[in-house]
Order: structure tokens, then C-alpha cells, then sequence
């Protein structure tokens, strides 16, 4: 044991750092929060704390689960891919609780218009009308039932314009 | 026994293993959703959108946005017939309200391009994140910590694409999730759910049966900016040689 003579100094520093680590380590299993780095150089909770968010479009399948006429007057016609709530806005407050809120009938003057008003930059084959022109000022739903707007299929599809 | 201080000193590591491995905690979990089977992207459709402005509402719905600040947006082109430089790019109000008319007969070609997070696979926000708020999950969405997020703003210098804002209010950086609560959940997102004409899609590259694959064949599909090699997840069909 003779080599390590006069080393206690060196032992006692030595120690100091063990401790220093030791703090560390301890410290920073607090501050850390307990998913850091669980997939990456991020905290994994964060993932789950966006997943938890709450829905306000309730999607084209809540709908059609209910409003089958609806989804059936929809599904020959041109609208067939247009999802409810692109024009009814969104409803999933609706969805959960029908009664809680009832969906206000959409301006079919201001949201026809929204697509169909016609313009250069739109793709060549979408339908498009001036519609002060096309209608003479009419509402768009005197002619067009909006679930399946092509003029004669309308007649089958009763009652569907609701 | 009499406790030394070799006890103490041997006690001392083991007792911090222990109390390390009891904070390390499980893995939360989403029933019904595993990470692991997906990688999440977006189909743009060029020659479909119609600018109705729809998705940027439904965006700005779906996720409490403060006016003026836009995960989605849609830009409007027009471009010179003999020159792919300099195009005329407008986006009055992100495009949420329309579009100003253009003339019957114009010279040149008008189209709409809407834009959003990329969801780059190397994205280069996450790069330049120096607290590790901003982070790719393993699905393949970039997403912000906003917990962890200091507002620096370095990620919104570095997002090639300028998807990004600093949220007025809350002060930290801000982006699109790609809904990531209703992908999640197994709904499409917002803008997609709200989309008239189906230009927009989401796109799971991980799930074998996703039309994707067939579209991402059959056509010519590009992405913005691919010099930059970020591996933007957003695909763009029918782009046009002018778009930035």
C-alpha cells in the first residue's frame, strides 16, 4: 500500500466528483420530464397530448350514419363526394348530441357561389355559371336540389334539398 | 449492523438506479392507434382545387387558429405564357374568403395552389429546434411541444416552405398537426373532410391498401422545392414549373 501514501487528496477529490454526479444524476431525474427521450430527443407525451384534442368536424361517416336519405339522394349525383360538413360547417356537437344543436339551414345564395361562380384560374372541366346571370337573381335551390344538383335527377330524389 | 460510510457509498448509486428507472414512467397509450403502422403524408391536387378557401376555414376551425395566422393557406398563380419566372402569387387572407376575379380571357395561366406543412421526413425545423420542443413522431407528423417551446423562432427561419408562426398569443412556435387528433382517431383531417373537390387527400404511405401508392404511379407527382431535399411528405400533382 506504500504507492498510495500522501494520495488522500487525491481520493477525497475524487469522492467530490462521485458526489457531484451522484447530485446530478438525481437532480436532473427530477427536472426531466419522464417520456423525454423515449422515441427521440423530444418529450413522447407531447404525442398524446395532441391525440387528445377534441374534433370539431365530425367526419362524412357520423352523418351518414343517421341521415341515410340524405347520403343516398348524395350518392348518384355529382355531389356524391362532397362531404356533409364542407357545406354545413362543422358538427360534431351535432354528432354527439343531435338535439344539443340544430344545424342552420347554409345561404345557398352565398355558398353555391363559393365554388361555382365562375373564374379563369378554376379548372376547365368544374362547373361554373356567373350566377346573377344563370339564375336571374333566383335562389339556387329553386331549380338545384344542392345534394344531388343536376336538373330531372332532383324529381327522384324527393324531399332530399333539406 | 453499523452503517459505514463503504455502506453509504455502495447504497448510494443503487438507490439512484431505482429511483431513475421509477421516473422513466410507461408509454401512454391511444387505443386502437399504433404509431408504428403509419406514416402519414398529403395528396394536393392541382388541377382539382377550385380555391373555395373551405379548407382554410375548416383549418382555422378545427383548430381555434387567431385570425390572420394560417396552417393551411391557398395561394393563387399566375404566371407569364412564355416564362415560369416570377409569377404573380396572391393570397388575400390566405385565400379563406375567394379570390378576386380574373379577366375572361387572360393571357397567361391561373391556377390555385394550396399550401400547408409539408411534413418533411428531414425537416429542417426540427434541426434547428435548440430545446427539442419541435420533433418528427415516429407516424411521420412534425409536431411542436408547445410546453417545451421557448418561441425562438429559429424553426420558423427555417422552414423553407413558411409554415410556420410565432401564435400571438400564447407566444410559442405554431404549425399544422396534420389533425393529429382525428388522424388518430381514424378521421381524415379538416381541410380534407372539408375539400368539395377532393383535392386534397391523406395519405397514409405506411398502409399498403392507401390509393397513394397507385396515384403516386400513374402520375406525375412532385414536391415543393425537392433540390432542398427536406422529404416533404406533401405531393403535388399536376405542378406547375412556376411554383416556389
Amino acid at each position: 500500500m506504500n504507492g498510495f501514501k500522501d494520495a488522500g487528496h487525491l481520493f477525497r477529490f475524487a469522492g467530490l466528483f462521485v458526489v457531484a454526479f451522484l447530485v446530478f444524476w438525481v437532480v436532473r431525474g427530477f427536472v426531466v420530464p419522464k417520456t423525454f427521450g423515449q422515441y427521440g430527443h423530444y418529450r413522447a407525451a407531447a404525442i398524446a397530448e395532441y391525440a387528445a384534442r377534441p374534433v370539431k368536424f365530425a367526419g362524412h361517416q357520423a352523418c351518414e350514419a343517421c341521415h341515410t336519405d340524405i347520403a343516398s339522394t348524395k350518392a348518384g349525383g355529382p355531389h356524391a363526394r362532397v362531404n356533409c360538413e364542407a357545406c354545413h360547417g362543422a358538427l360534431a356537437k351535432h354528432a354527439e348530441d343531435p338535439t344539443s344543436l340544430t344545424p342552420a339551414k347554409p345561404d345557398t345564395a352565398v355558398l353555391c357561389a363559393r365554388c361555382h361562380t365562375a373564374s379563369a384560374a378554376k379548372p376547365k372541366n368544374f362547373p361554373q355559371v356567373d350566377p346573377a346571370e344563370h339564375s336571374g337573381g333566383a335562389p339556387c335551390q329553386t331549380c338545384h336540389n344542392p345534394h344531388s344538383p343536376v336538373i330531372g335527377a332532383t324529381l327522384a330524389a324527393k324531399g332530399g334539398a333539406q | 449492523m453499523n452503517i459505514t460510510r463503504r455502506h453509504i457509498l455502495l447504497l448510494l448509486p443503487a438507490a439512484a438506479v431505482a429511483w431513475k428507472s421509477m421516473l422513466a414512467g410507461t408509454p401512454e397509450d391511444s387505443p386502437n392507434y399504433n404509431m408504428s403502422e403509419h406514416w402519414w403524408g398529403m395528396l394536393i391536387d392541382i388541377s382539382k382545387c377550385i380555391g373555395c378557401g373551405n379548407c382554410v376555414r375548416a383549418c382555422q376551425t378545427e383548430n381555434d387558429l387567431p385570425d390572420g395566422f394560417f396552417r393551411t393557406w391557398v395561394e393563387r398563380y399566375h404566371r407569364s405564357n412564355w416564362s415560369l419566372e416570377n409569377p404573380e402569387v396572391i393570397s388575400p387572407d390566405g385565400g379563406k374568403e375567394g379570390f378576386p376575379s380574373v379577366p375572361d380571357d387572360p393571357s397567361g395561366e391561373y391556377f390555385f395552389v394550396p399550401k400547408m406543412c409539408n411534413h418533411c421526413a428531414d425537416s429542417p425545423c426540427t434541426q434547428v429546434c435548440p430545446v427539442g420542443a419541435t420533433f418528427i413522431s415516429p407516424d411521420g407528423v412534425v409536431l411542436i411541444d408547445q410546453r417545451y417551446c421557448m418561441g425562438c423562432g429559429y424553426c420558423v427561419q427555417a422552414c423553407p416552405y413558411g409554415c410556420r408562426y410565432i401564435h400571438p398569443t400564447k407566444k410559442v412556435a405554431d404549425k399544422c398537426t396534420l389533425c393529429y387528433h382525428r388522424i388518430t382517431k381514424g378521421l381524415t383531417t379538416a381541410c380534407c373532410e372539408a375539400c368539395p373537390t377532393g383535392a386534397r387527400q391523406l395519405a397514409d404511405l405506411k398502409n399498403p391498401k392507401d390509393p397513394i401508392h397507385e396515384f403516386l404511379k400513374t402520375h406525375t407527382v412532385q414536391v415543393l422545392k425537392p433540390q432542398l431535399a427536406t422529404g416533404a411528405k406533401t405531393f403535388y400533382n399536376d405542378l406547375d414549373g412556376s411554383v416556389r
